[in-house]
């Protein structure tokens, strides 16, 4: 039936915001992560982190933190900016170019592991690996990343998901970071935005 | 971000310290196996030399091409300019043929100003002139902060003939909006009444370089223009390098963290002796190799969007 004349007056309705990780899920996580990669590289052997800014960097730093703390093995980690490799470029205005650091060893004959945030379209990750094409030549590489959201428009899967996320194309994940936001929490935004 | 680089007045400090902290990024380009980024891919770059010019040239050609720019390289010689056509025909051909960027060099000052009025594309002044050469300025900007650690506070002299150099305008410029402070000293003759005021308040004059060298942080000797030497600015070449040159013994008088910087080509024995040009403290060589750095993060930051 229709709605009380009182609903036409009312305020748009505002996007649903539902909290995926809190804090503490953040570092479950991260150390699941961290064991997944021990596990699969026995040991993370020769093995690189690379994070993609801007919140891939400081997630890449935590897993090696959290590999040194359990294995006592110290892993490599760089940061590999991916910007002037995007396929977007021309579309929007010019973006600032971030650093790219990679460590003393460089990358040749290692396994990389990317880390980044979100995997969504997987045109970030396209972008880094032609990124690395360019830094040297690794053994393999590897991708980390915290939230899954689907919706691939290219041939590309993560090796290490902390959560998969089933998300309408209108919505929105964000993960925010303590040392990029000041708190730990991935968030979905919902698509019925006004 | 802006669309043309014709002066060192077109930036403002947020815009030109971008400009910095990109090239620093893209010299680390330089140092990789594979010295080539796509992010210019499909665009052309003209590079439009009515004067001769080797390392300006090169760098830019160099820039691009590690871009992934496509290059066409027009010199007045052997061109139809040598048949008379205008300045004006030729912006049109460039536009017809789908120039995303001209890199100009003229005689004449102000030639990329007009030129911009013409084109579609972004126009980059590689020196017009005695008027300006903003991308040189950039890169002795870069020069200066990499081996300073700053560019704030810092005490730039800038020596020689400040009349005919757009190296000196451009730098003063730009140097005044990122905070240094600039001093020309040069023979009276060759230091236009009044430009110091009229180009960036603050700016000062000298004409004694002894008196100026010991507080410098960094002493800029400017090219003497074999071409000038005959029209009487000073009365020969040993008094201006008796005067106005950098020697050893001058050198010495700097302070011990100073640097001696030339935007080249270099007269040795001329405003500068071989002992300085040669010494640790020279970074003429550094100043080439961001060059092409320092222009890699122009052409990017002008043609990398849709900032047209």
């Amino acid at each position: 039936m229709a709605q009380p004349s009182a609903a036409h007056s009312s305020p748009p309705r505002q996007p649903s915001v539902k909290v995926i990780l809190t804090s503490a899920d953040v570092q479950r996580v991260v150390d699941r992560i961290a064991h997944q990669i021990l596990e699969k590289t026995q040991g993370a052997a020769d093995t690189v982190l690379l994070g993609i800014p801007t919140r891939g960097a400081p997630l890449a730093r935590r897993l090696a933190a959290r590999i040194s703390a359990f294995e006592g093995v110290a892993v490599p980690v760089g940061v590999l900016d991916i910007t002037l490799y995007r396929d977007d470029l021309r579309r929007n205005a010019t973006r600032a170019v971030g650093p790219t650091q990679l460590p003393a060893g460089g990358i040749d004959g290692q396994r990389v592991v990317l880390v980044d945030d979100v995997l969504f379209s997987g045109r970030t990750v396209r972008a880094a690996l032609d990124a690395l094409g360019d830094l040297g030549r690794p053994a393999s590489v590897q991708l980390a990343v915290l939230v899954d959201r689907g919706h691939r428009q290219l041939p590309i899967r993560a090796d290490y998901v902390g959560k998969n996320i089933p998300t309408a194309l209108a919505e929105n994940v964000k993960v925010t970071l303590a040392e990029t936001d000041g708190t730990d929490e991935v968030r979905l935004y919902g698509g019925t935005l006004p | 971000m802006i669309r043309h680089l014709l002066s060192g007045a077109d930036l403002d400090a947020d815009t030109a310290t971008q400009i910095l902290d990109t090239a620093a990024e893209m010299a680390a380009v330089a140092g990789r196996e594979i010295k080539k980024l796509p992010a210019l891919r499909g665009r052309t770059v003209v590079n439009l030399f009515y004067e001769d010019s080797t390392r300006t040239r090169i760098s830019f050609e160099a820039a691009a091409k590690r871009l992934s720019a496509d290059v066409i390289n027009f010199s007045a010689k052997g061109s139809s300019v040598a048949k008379g056509e205008s300045l004006k025909d030729t912006a049109l051909t460039l536009q017809a043929m789908g120039a995303d960027a001209v890199v100009v060099r003229h005689a004449a000052s102000g030639a990329p100003h007009r030129l911009a009025d013409w084109v579609d594309g972004s126009v980059i002044n590689a020196g017009d002139g005695t008027h300006e050469h903003p991308t040189q300025a950039l890169l002795d900007a870069y020069t200066m902060r990499s081996r300073l650690g700053r560019l704030a506070g810092l005490s730039v002299v800038v020596v020689g003939d400040v009349l005919h150099s757009r190296v000196a305008r451009s730098n003063v410029l730009l140097l005044s909006t990122l905070g240094a402070k600039v001093t020309l000293v040069g023979p009276p003759t060759l230091i236009p009444v009044d430009i110091a005021a009229a180009l960036a308040s603050g700016t000062d004059v000298c004409y004694d370089l002894d008196a100026v060298l010991p507080s410098a942080d960094v002493v800029m000797m400017l090219r003497v223009q074999r071409e000038r030497m005959n029209d009487s600015y000073f009365p020969s070449a040993r008094e201006y390098a008796r005067r106005y040159g950098l020697d050893g013994a001058r050198m010495r008088r700097m302070p011990g963290h100073a640097i001696v910087m030339h935007p080249g080509p270099m007269n040795r024995g001329m405003e500068i002796t071989p002992e300085v040009a040669d010494s640790p403290r020279s970074t003429i060589v550094e100043q080439v190799a961001n060059g092409v750095s320092v222009r890699m993060a122009v052409l990017y930051l002008l043609l990398g969007g849709n900032n047209r």
